[in-house]
């Protein structure tokens, strides 16, 4: 049986794939974001996770306005990272965990989650940048299933649908009937804001009461509506939507693997998480 | 058509509907800056590339005047202007802060290194 052996979540910064291109991972910049990750290489190691299911936000590389899905999910054999027009570099493509995809995408079809089915798929820094992380060298281990929540164009799905369609995924994980290790991932936030007059907004308060969430009232977020969390995280903090389809997948207790946190990576607020089921 | 009074966010454009619509077109031009051979070709001429993509006056000036608030209020969003920005002219995030803030470079990288304490 497929079983869900942890979830990791990260902020996303474009710029990461520039700094990663670069080297610059022991930079006195970048060096406080990319220190979270030899606690998460070490459990990798050591917990071998064989299926990646990434619940993340395309920035208009595989969706543009002309079909934008609230949300998707991406059978396709191969999912491929091209240029992005950000000036990230791509990365080798990513083999997709077909038959874990097939079966979620039923499974939450038959759910009410009404999904969008990618047969092929691009997929941008949202989804390579946390893959890059965990595996520096870029020879993937795992297959991939990405399912993708809108974060583009508002009204977004509510924090409340994005914590039961974790939910919903979690249960179709539990279902599928081959063995595979399965980590989850949430990929982007925390707090950031891009555009208008308050550009450059952080919430820090905010994000630590998140995180915490995270660990010991994950249903907390849920509250919020999506202006509410753009009041209250940025316009852009709202990626944290992806961490709560990730923590829904184990809606039960988790324990705290490695948790760090760090003020600026670019304009955000830098959060990494990896969690366990207890 | 009487419409609800949208709730709004101090200095937090959304991009909503309204923005979607307003905006079809600019943000169409900025996908496009997927392809290199479309970045060189706007860099070539901006102004015939904006009227390929059917961009309107308001829009064309908010581009040429690289008007980054401007192009927020003309329907842009934020990620597809983020290839212009970054694919195209080479800026980053922290000088896209500075030019709708109105500080420095310096100044708004150290509002960020701030929110931090």
């Amino acid at each position: 049986m497929a079983k869900i052996v942890g979830i990791m979540t990260t902020s996303h910064v474009p710029a990461l794939g520039r700094a990663i291109h670069l080297n610059l991972q022991q930079d006195p910049y970048w060096k406080p974001f990319f220190d979270g990750f030899p606690p998460i290489h070490e459990w990798l190691e050591r917990v071998k996770p064989d299926i990646v299911v990434s619940c993340y936000n395309d920035h208009g590389l595989n969706f543009f306005l002309d079909k934008q899905p609230t949300f998707a999910i991406g059978t396709a054999p191969e999912l491929i990272s091209t240029d992005e027009g950000w000036g990230i570099p791509s990365m080798p493509s990513f083999p997709g965990a077909e038959d874990l995809a097939w079966h979620i995408r039923d499974s939450l079809i038959r759910d009410d989650f009404d999904m969008l089915t990618c047969q092929e798929m691009l997929v941008d820094h949202a989804f390579t940048l946390p893959m890059a992380l965990m595996w520096p060298d870029q020879k993937w281990p795992v297959k991939s299933v990405p399912v993708c929540v809108n974060t583009v164009l508002f009204p977004l799905p509510s924090a409340r649908r994005c914590f039961k369609m974790g939910e919903a995924i979690g249960r179709a994980i539990a279902s599928f009937p081959e063995d595979a290790k399965v980590l989850v991932v949430g990929s982007g936030g925390l707090s950031h804001q891009l555009e208008g007059e308050r550009a450059g907004f952080i919430n820090k308060e905010f994000d630590l009461k998140f995180m915490d969430s995270m660990v010991n009232d994950p249903q907390w977020a849920t509250q919020f509506s999506d202006l509410d969390l753009v009041e209250k995280t940025g316009n852009e903090g709202v990626e944290l939507l992806n961490w709560l389809v990730a923590r829904g997948t184990v809606p039960g207790p988790v324990k705290v693997v490695h948790s760090s946190f760090h003020i600026p990576i670019s304009n955000t607020a830098a959060a990494t998480m990896l969690l366990e089921p207890v | 058509m009487n419409r609800p009074q949208k709730r709004t966010i101090p200095g937090a454009p959304i991009f909503d509907s309204d923005a979607a619509r307003r905006g079809y077109a600019l943000n169409k031009m900025c996908y496009s800056f997927n392809s290199k051979a479309n970045r060189d070709e706007f860099v070539s001429d901006e102004v015939a590339y904006c009227k390929k993509f059917g961009l309107d006056e308001a829009q064309i000036k908010a581009i040429t005047t690289r008007d980054v608030l401007g192009l927020i209020r003309v329907g842009g969003g934020v990620y597809f202007l983020g290839k212009l920005a970054g694919g195209v002219l080479g800026l980053d995030m922290q000088d896209i802060g500075a030019l709708q803030t109105g500080m420095t470079k310096d100044e708004f990288k150290a509002k960020l290194v701030a929110a931090g304490h």
